[in-house]
């Protein structure tokens, strides 16, 4: 007896003449939480950090996030066209997906690179595999796993320097080398911590810069502070848990701590913790619904997955930053969380 | 105070509560109706039987012989079509199964069994009784009920069709048979009330608190104990203070202990599992019953019933319901007889408003929506509710976002959300290991949480009807191999 959405109808009451009432199962009630309403919470959330990469990064910052979200939203709504499924794009899903891949790209690059994003993250990521709620990865990161691959040059060096003089039109283009200035991570990485703090200033400049945005790095991932209010507000409306972002923070923090240093527990984990995409990770994508465990112990479990992983790719891995590879790397592993922690029974707390 | 109440830990949802449209209103009686449709079946096991074992001198009337529950015997009717009744007369018997009697509502003639709608069987049987409006009501005065035996007491409950009337219809004589060597310390009231809209428990707790409190004493007899906590939503300050004043007021000597424990406001608080662990801490085990963690639980308007069959000899004909929402024109808490249509309850009050949208028979979380007003009262009927567009929510359903909120809302514990894809998929039979068929008890939690209004309570049900078709397949298949 096969049961799909559509063998059960739903109907309206036309009339108050008694005859055509409505009739469903109970609850009659439901609360006033919709898909919708989280989504576009999320994307106001993230909304902020938006304004300020403009006047860090310049306008272009703008102009490549729209590219995103008009990709996204127009890859959904035309793939569910021919697919003949009902167009869903007013959920707002694929808006935070535009939003997070133009998040996780550097400012430099050209315009045509968030469409082909847009594309794979919504077409191949979610559209594909059955839609919302049947991704395996988090889209937005596959996106960006895809552009890395195909266009590595334009996504590891089309940083820009902070701007300081308010002339956020002064770049629209693609980046070029003249201006273009390498991540702290990247510097951290390569030619390690002296060489970070000469270039981006003594430590407490370079913990303030971090803090509040101002420094080379993806669109939206610079400012902690803004990510950390946003997420802090999805928290306290309920539409996220703390467990996720926080086992995140804490694990990339202690493991960095433990082994980022050139001796055992002389990492800066404040540095780690404050750079790249771990704040916009932690709170945005590692909470994904559909990639993430549900159950509070296996969200635990999954970020500190996360952070370790983070913490792995960064130290050694080929790559400076490793959020989106960690994120990545545990998605497929939810399901299997999600077996492991279950939620209790009501009689598991039974007196036998 | 407030982080001292009483609750459940897990799960459990805050739906608005919309009580204030009834919660104040003093209770009113609204005049016989013109008909009541008795169902023979208004409780838990089998229908009644509105006839018994031959009397050789009485004719039989073949439309009555067909409500008998043992088709093929040859039964004495215990009321005739075309014979006239008095309130409180009983026209149904229950046999030797389970069950509970029925008694007239009304007094009036008896038009007979037919088949009348039912909020939640399509149609059933019912006795039908036209009211005749000279019929006089029968008085009833209070006897001292501490001269009863036990076994006359349980016999004064059992005579007068006592049910439970928070929902679940179990017959209350049979729920005090406790076997001998139960350890039980405990009678829990419930008098949460946790479904929003309804109000009727509220009141009558206000109302009458006396008689509750004797009543609690009368149960506390029969099963041989001597505590009990009556459970109140915190929401209900009048009827906490009515019940405390009450007890300060009853006999103090007789050995009782009767207390009154404020739970905090949570959807399904008034559910036997979640009232027992918030007030004792205990849980029951999956498959048993409540007396096996030393508890018994009963209603507070079942327990004013009892006291009004024991103490008064009055049987169950009337009840309180609370008729409310916004698409009537006054709400009200009602007492109206046993079986009277909801068409006329609605007449009664002025009718209902242009833009009714749903009614629904119960409360909003469990009730049970109906397309006809031509369905009468049952006794386990707590209200009607009358929704006006605005109060009903309509939306498609989405798929599954896996965000996890009807886990955090099951206070059972279960997986409603995966139990929702599997039985989307087809697979409803295989969701068995999940645990739906003992904990679940559909009170809707999971459902109301959902953002993508995923109608988790139907899919359930849809699951329980695959596993119970794959199951009846299996036994026929085992025995077709034990014949073969």
């Amino acid at each position: 007896m096969a049961t799909h959405h559509s063998t059960i109808p739903h109907q309206s009451c036309d009339g108050a003449d008694g005859h055509h009432l409505l009739v469903s199962v109970s609850p009659h009630l439901k609360s006033d939480l919709t898909v919708a309403r989280i989504m576009w919470s999320v994307v106001a959330c993230l909304i902020p950090p938006l304004i300020l990469s403009i006047f860090v990064f310049g306008f272009q910052t703008l102009i490549i996030t729209l590219v995103s979200v008009i990709s996204c939203v127009a890859t959904e709504a035309i793939a569910q066209k021919l697919l003949g499924r009902p167009v869903t794009v007013k959920d707002g899903s694929a808006v935070i997906t535009g939003v997070l891949l133009a998040y996780v790209i550097p400012p430099g690059v050209p315009l045509w690179m968030p469409v082909f994003g847009g594309v794979m993250a919504i077409f191949v990521t979610k559209i594909i595999m059955g839609g919302l709620g049947f991704n395996i990865f988090n889209p937005a990161l596959i996106g960006r796993a895809f552009l890395v691959a195909t266009y590595p040059v334009a996504m590891t060096t089309a940083w820009r320097s902070p701007i300081r003089d308010w002339a956020i039109f002064k770049h629209t283009g693609p980046a070029v080398d003249a201006v273009s200035s390498a991540t702290p991570l990247y510097v951290l990485k390569h030619y390690g911590m002296a060489a970070m703090l000469e270039q981006f200033g003594s430590r407490a400049t370079v913990y303030k810069d971090f803090f509040l945005g101002t420094m080379p790095g993806c669109i939206g991932e610079t400012s902690a502070l803004l990510l950390l209010l946003g997420g802090l507000y999805l928290i306290f409306k309920g539409y996220i848990r703390w467990h996720i972002p926080v086992s995140v923070i804490v694990s990339t923090g202690v493991l960095t701590w433990i082994f980022g240093g050139e001796r055992l527990f002389t990492g800066d984990p404040i540095i780690a913790v404050l750079s790249g995409g771990l704040m916009l990770g932690a709170f945005f994508m590692a909470t994904d619904y559909v990639t993430s465990p549900n159950q509070r112990a296996g969200q635990v479990v999954f970020g500190i997955g996360v952070g370790a992983l983070t913490v792995l790719i960064r130290l050694k891995g080929g790559y400076p930053e490793g959020v989106c590879y960690a994120i990545l790397l545990m998605n497929p592993l939810t399901p299997a969380i999600d077996q492991l922690f279950k939620p209790k029974r009501f009689s598991q707390g039974a007196v036998q | 105070m407030r982080t001292q109440l009483a609750t459940f830990p897990k799960g459990g949802v805050h739906p608005k509560e919309n009580k204030d449209l009834t919660h104040a209103l003093p209770i009113e009686t609204m005049p016989d109706p013109t008909k009541v449709s008795l169902f023979l079946k208004q409780h838990v096991g089998a229908p009644c039987q509105v006839s018994v074992p031959p009397r050789v001198d009485a004719p039989i009337d073949d439309e009555l012989l067909l409500a008998a529950s043992h088709p093929g015997a040859v039964f004495r009717l215990l009321v005739h079509k075309k014979e006239r009744v008095k309130v409180g007369d009983r026209v149904g018997d229950m046999g030797n199964r389970l069950g509970a009697v029925l008694h007239a509502s009304v007094g009036g003639m008896v038009q007979g069994v037919e088949n009348v709608l039912h909020y939640q069987e399509g149609k059933a049987q019912a006795l039908v009784i036209q009211t005749d409006p000279e019929s006089v009501t029968p008085e009833y005065s209070e006897v001292d009920w501490r001269a009863f035996s036990r076994d006359e007491i349980q016999a004064r409950i059992a005579a007068a069709g006592i049910v439970g009337l928070g929902g679940a219809g179990f017959p209350t004589d049979v729920k005090l048979n406790v076997k001998p060597g139960t350890p039980l310390d405990t009678l829990i009231l419930n008098g949460a009330e946790c479904e929003p809209y309804i109000t009727c428990d509220h009141r009558v707790m206000v109302t009458y608190a006396r008689e509750i409190v004797e009543g609690a004493k009368i149960l506390l007899t029969v099963l041989g104990i001597t505590y009990c906590a009556i459970g109140v939503e915190n929401n209900k300050p009048d009827a906490i203070a009515a019940l405390n004043e009450a007890i300060a007021r009853s006999k103090k000597d007789d050995g009782f202990r009767i207390e009154v424990k404020p739970l905090a406001v949570k959807y399904p608080q008034g559910s036997a599992d979640q009232i027992m662990q918030s007030i004792t801490g205990r849980v029951r085990p999956s498959g048993q019953r409540s007396s096996s963690i030393g508890i018994i639980v009963q209603n507070v308007y079942t327990t004013k019933m009892v006291y009004d069959a024991v103490a008064l000899g009055k049987p169950l004909t009337e009840r309180v319901i609370t008729i409310t929402g916004r698409a009537i024109a006054r709400p009200a808490n009602l007492r109206v007889k046993i079986g009277t249509p909801i068409a006329e309850i609605a007449d009664y009050l002025g009718g209902t408003t242009p833009d009714l949208c749903k009614v629904v028979v119960g409360g909003p979380m469990m009730g049970f929506a109906v397309s006809d007003l031509d369905i009468p009262i049952a006794k386990t009927t707590p209200g009607v509710l009358f929704l006006s567009h605005d109060e009903v929510d309509a939306q498609a359903f989405g798929p599954c976002i896996r965000c996890g909120f009807c886990l955090d809302a099951c206070p059972m514990g279960l997986e409603p959300n995966t139990i929702g894809i599997y039985v989307e998929a087809g697979r409803g039979a295989e969701t068995e290991p999940f645990g739906l068929m003992d904990d679940c008890f559909e009170c809707g939690s999971c459902a109301y949480a959902c953002p993508a209004k995923r109608p988790l309570v139907q899919f359930i049900r849809l699951a329980r009807i695959e596993i119970n078709q794959a199951r009846k397949l299996k036994e026929a298949r085992e025995q077709k191999r034990k014949a073969g």
